[in-house]
């Protein structure tokens, strides 16, 4: 876990409406922030001499936001991301922590590996970062990593993604072994043999767009063999990138059984469809995704399980690709967008605009419950935890430029949208690093030290 | 139907960009430039001082000849680019390649590659005109636009016939392209095949989809058998060579089911044995040699139509 | 506008043409008619029958596209491209005297296209040029054989000529603004 306290400053955000939902609170509350940790919740709370930022009316702060599934491709791709670029795209996101997938190169399989992520990461200082090991060395899916070194060195999860967990022995290992730590295992589901080399959702767009097709239920019996394995083992699993209605179905069941099996889904699977590939010319490069974009009645279904709290993760999948790889006809191009700094309007305009849940809900999938899956903390406000804070303007609107992406790749489907709701400020350690420059009365929230 | 007076885009990536009147001007003029292969000089001026270049990332010796030769007829300016198998791999050659190309200013490119969306990726970046002869498992539109002037030809209309398309239709182009074109000009399209060759969302398109021959051809005017290539002969796909001739191959014998004036069509090049009987395809119903000859007719047509300045007059 | 030729103007100005086509080629053996898409064709059929008529021999007639053989290929954003048509020559033009036919004579241009397109037929002992109107403003070192009328115009006028065979009446008319027709 990188340390960005803050140790000398003492100041105190008022009156803004506080929403964290773990402690109930609703509100407008002071928040007062000594060495970077929260060490006062109140109302009216004496400033006696520190520096006091009012929060502007219709923002709201919240727990900081974490990103529980990221590819900073630090090590070995940095021409498409590097762990100071993603973590301060997270933070212009408004996104306070992030964990890092171990698909690098090298893998993030051994501690040296987890230790240098952690290293460039206190370098850059932005966002806090969780490194998330490799389940089988290499992730070549044959022998399981040294998971108890890995979790010393910081490592809050084990994945082998990108790929599934290659057999269902070596899951069953991993589940067993990880449950030792109290470490979920990610998994990345997808029967490659019936994703053989397919690019698109199998349906009738990718069919008369002549794209290979990656049936739905590629995902789904993968789900279905974890969740049984997890049930067997008493592991904890959580599926990552959910798309189709069939996977949701089975968490659902599972966890109607008592399995511990949790799972997230991604703002692009339940703001689009495969029907987007049709646009414009067609086959948009950055409509590519793993999984794919499905079809209307899998988006439904994914809105229904953030609104029947079945899902228990907004995350982004946050996969830069550099602009001359996205360039390439669509089978050739690589899997994957960019989404730290689009998921939060997308999120606010698709979700809370529209009636699906609360800001409230929101902020439980944003924050509370990667928190609580990961065992990180974070995901609520409480006094003597680090001050890790996003300021939300639910009713700012923005537009999205993929050439403004702070990112040091632009591969976004959302280029030009106009949405509802962003993140205003991000907070981390007490330091307001990121204020929005595209909202109206972000800026005060600066205290007049950091200029 | 009339035909359009001009195209509206300046590419033919496609049938699903065309309308109806588009598909009849291209096929009205197709059939003016189907004389000037009659003449002894074989030859018009048309496209003197315009540049085509004919880039083909696949190996495929009918189309590429049809294209230089329609281009020669009208005094093209031409330049074949036939890429490496190996540099195919990496679709960065793609636009590595085109980029050059560009440099040389040609009027039209003509694109054929194994990626579905290959010529639309172009559309995009590229100044030229993009004709695309054939894209991945997408669209082959100048297939399917001489497929039809054969049928037009032969039967004197479009609308209203029964046409059955049999073979490997999930990995086909040519099946996408005609499916287009034919349901567009109002003909009843039956398409048949193995369940495991079979695309999703057919039916949606308005075509009957069946898993007999017999019932595909039945009283139909025309029967276009699609080549099965050679690597899904094997492995899980299909059993044998054997069972496909045997449940889907054109035979004499199921061909009496068809109307009595039936043509058989096959965009080549056949698998004789396999997906028809040579009996067939070198008999009396046969037209595929017409295909060959409309293939040029027809891409001068496209050629033509698409080719020239932008102006406003 | 006037009507500077009238259907009864014109179907004498083609009996005169059919004569004076017989007295300069001495009967008319080896001549073939070749009209020019798309007005041209009919008065090149007329004229065949004119020829019949005025005691001739029957003349072989064919029709010419000359579009593809134009100097100026364009695609029209707004308004129509020409249509290319069939061409339909169903005689050998080697070694015989080619009447080429079109309705009206201007710059020059469509005739020299309609040359050049019918020397890719082959090689005719001549070829000699019938139109209907010749308006003038030349280009080319072109003139007409046989001209229905001499119509002096400006190069802001237009002429348009109208055959029953394709506009359901005959008649030639002057305008002053730009008509396509
Ligand atoms: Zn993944």
């Amino acid at each position: 876990m990188t340390d960005v306290t803050d140790v000398t400053n003492a100041w105190v955000l008022k009156n803004g409406r506080v929403i964290d939902p773990r402690s109930g609170r609703d509100g407008h509350f002071d928040l007062r922030i000594e060495g970077g940790r929260i060490a006062a919740i109140g109302k009216d709370l004496p400033t006696d001499g520190v520096r006091s930022v009012e929060v502007p009316a219709g923002f709201v702060v919240t727990p900081g936001l974490i990103d529980m599934h990221v590819h900073l491709r630090e090590p070995g791709q940095e021409h498409k991301e590097t762990i100071a670029t993603g973590t301060w795209s997270a933070v212009a996101g408004g996104f306070t922590a992030v964990a890092c997938m171990p698909n690098t190169d090298p893998v993030n399989d051994s501690a040296s590996v987890t230790q240098f992520i952690l290293k460039r990461a206190a370098e850059a200082n932005f966002a806090r970062v969780y490194p998330i090991g490799a389940v089988s060395i290499g992730s070549q899916g044959s022998q399981l990593t040294e998971m108890g070194d890995l979790r010393t060195a910081g490592c809050v999860a084990f994945t082998d993604d990108g790929h599934p967990v290659a057999t269902a022995l070596l899951m069953r290992r991993a589940l067993e072994y990880a449950s030792m730590f109290d470490v979920p295992i990610i998994e990345h589901c997808e029967d490659p043999s019936l994703k053989g080399d397919g690019v698109a959702h199998e349906g009738a767009v990718a069919s008369m767009l002549g794209l290979r097709g990656i049936p739905s239920v590629a995902e789904s019996i993968m789900a279905e063999r974890d969740i049984s394995l997890a049930e067997l083992t008493g592991g904890r699993v959580h599926l990552a990138h959910m798309s189709a209605r069939q996977t949701l179905r089975a968490v659902r069941d599972g966890k109607s059984r008592g399995v511990k099996v949790t799972c997230e889904v991604a703002p692009h699977h339940f703001t689009l469809t495969d029907e987007a590939l049709k646009e414009g010319a067609g086959y948009n490069t950055n409509l590519k995704m793993n999984p794919p974009l499905r079809e209307e009645a899998d988006r439904l279904a994914m809105v229904e399980g953030l609104r029947d709290g079945s899902i228990d993760v907004i995350s982004t999948d946050h996969a830069p690709h550099h602009a001359d790889e996205k360039a390439l006809t669509f089978d050739h191009a690589p899997f994957g967008i960019v989404g730290l700094e689009t998921c939060v309007p997308l999120c606010i305009d698709r979700l809370v605009h529209a009636g699906v849940i609360s800001l409230s809900r929101l902020v439980e999938l944003l924050s509370c419950r990667p928190a609580e899956l990961l065992r990180i903390p974070g995901g609520t406000i409480t006094v003597g935890a680090p001050a890790d804070l996003t300021v939300l303007a639910p009713d700012a609107s923005v537009t999205i430029s993929a050439g403004a992406l702070v990112s040091k790749s632009k591969n976004s489907p959302f280029d030009g949208w106009t949405l509802k709701g962003a993140a205003a400020a991000t907070i981390v350690g007490g330091r307001v690093l990121y204020t929005n420059p595209a909202i109206p009365g972000a800026a005060s929230l600066t205290p007049s030290w950091e200029n | 139907m009339t035909a359009a007076v001009r195209l509206r885009s300046r590419h033919l990536l496609g049938i699903s960009d065309l309308d109806p009147s588009e598909i009849e001007l291209i096929l009205d003029t197709a059939v003016a430039m189907k004389e000037i292969g009659t003449r002894t000089i074989k030859k018009v001026p048309a496209l003197r001082g315009r540049t085509v270049v004919n880039l083909f990332f696949e190996a495929s010796t009918r189309t590429r000849l049809s294209f230089e030769l329609a281009e020669k007829r009208l005094s093209a300016d031409t330049m074949g680019i036939t890429a490496a198998a190996s540099s195919v791999i990496k679709g960065e050659t793609l636009a590595d390649t085109v980029r050059t190309l560009e440099a040389m200013s040609p009027d039209i490119i003509v694109l054929r590659h194994p990626s579905s969306g290959a010529p639309h990726l172009l559309s995009t970046f590229c100044h030229s005109g993009i004709v695309n002869a054939g894209d991945g498992m997408h669209e082959h539109p100048t297939q399917a636009l001489l497929d039809a002037l054969t049928i037009r030809e032969r039967k004197g209309r479009l609308a209203g016939l029964k046409v059955a398309i049999v073979g490997d239709l999930m990995h086909s182009r040519v099946l996408r392209s005609n499916v287009l074109l034919l349901t567009k000009m109002g003909v009843e399209v039956r398409v048949c095949g193995p369940r495991t060759l079979m695309p999703l969302g057919l039916s949606a398109l308005g075509v009957h989809v069946t898993y007999s021959l017999d019932e595909a051809v039945k009283d139909a005017d025309v029967v276009m058998m699609l080549r099965l290539q050679h690597e899904r002969m094997n492995g899980m796909f299909l059993p044998s060579l054997r069972e496909y001739f045997t449940l889907f191959g054109l035979t004499r014998e199921r061909l009496k089911h068809a109307a009595p004036d039936v043509i058989v069509m096959h965009p080549g090049p056949m698998n004789r044995g396999v997906e028809i009987d040579s009996v067939v395809a070198d008999g009396p119903r046969s037209v595929i040699l017409d295909q060959v000859a409309n293939g040029v007719a027809v891409r001068m047509a496209v050629l033509y139509l698409l080719a020239g300045e932008d102006v406003t007059p | 506008m006037p009507a500077v030729m009238d259907a009864d103007r014109i179907g004498r100005s083609l009996m005169r043409i059919a004569h004076e086509i017989l007295e300069h080629n001495r009967g008319a053996e080896n001549l073939a008619l070749v009209g020019i898409r798309a007005r041209g064709v009919p008065l090149a059929e007329r004229l065949a029958a004119n020829i019949v008529a005025a005691g001739g021999p029957s003349v072989p007639t064919g029709s010419l596209d000359i579009t593809l053989y134009r100097d100026d290929l364009m695609r029209y954003q707004v308004g129509p491209q020409p249509i290319l048509r069939r061409t339909d020559i169903p005689f050998s033009i080697d070694d015989r005297t080619i009447l080429l036919v079109d309705d009206v004579l201007y710059t020059g241009r469509t005739i020299r296209s309609a040359l050049d397109a019918l020397i890719d037929f082959g090689r005719p002992t001549s070829i000699q040029l019938v139109v209907l109107v010749d308006r003038g403003h030349r280009e080319l070192p072109i003139r007409a054989d046989y001209v229905g009328r001499n119509v002096p115009t400006s190069r802001q006028q237009s002429v348009q000529v109208r055959v029953l065979e394709i506009d359901g009446r005959d008649e030639v008319e002057v305008h002053d603004a730009e008509v396509t027709s």
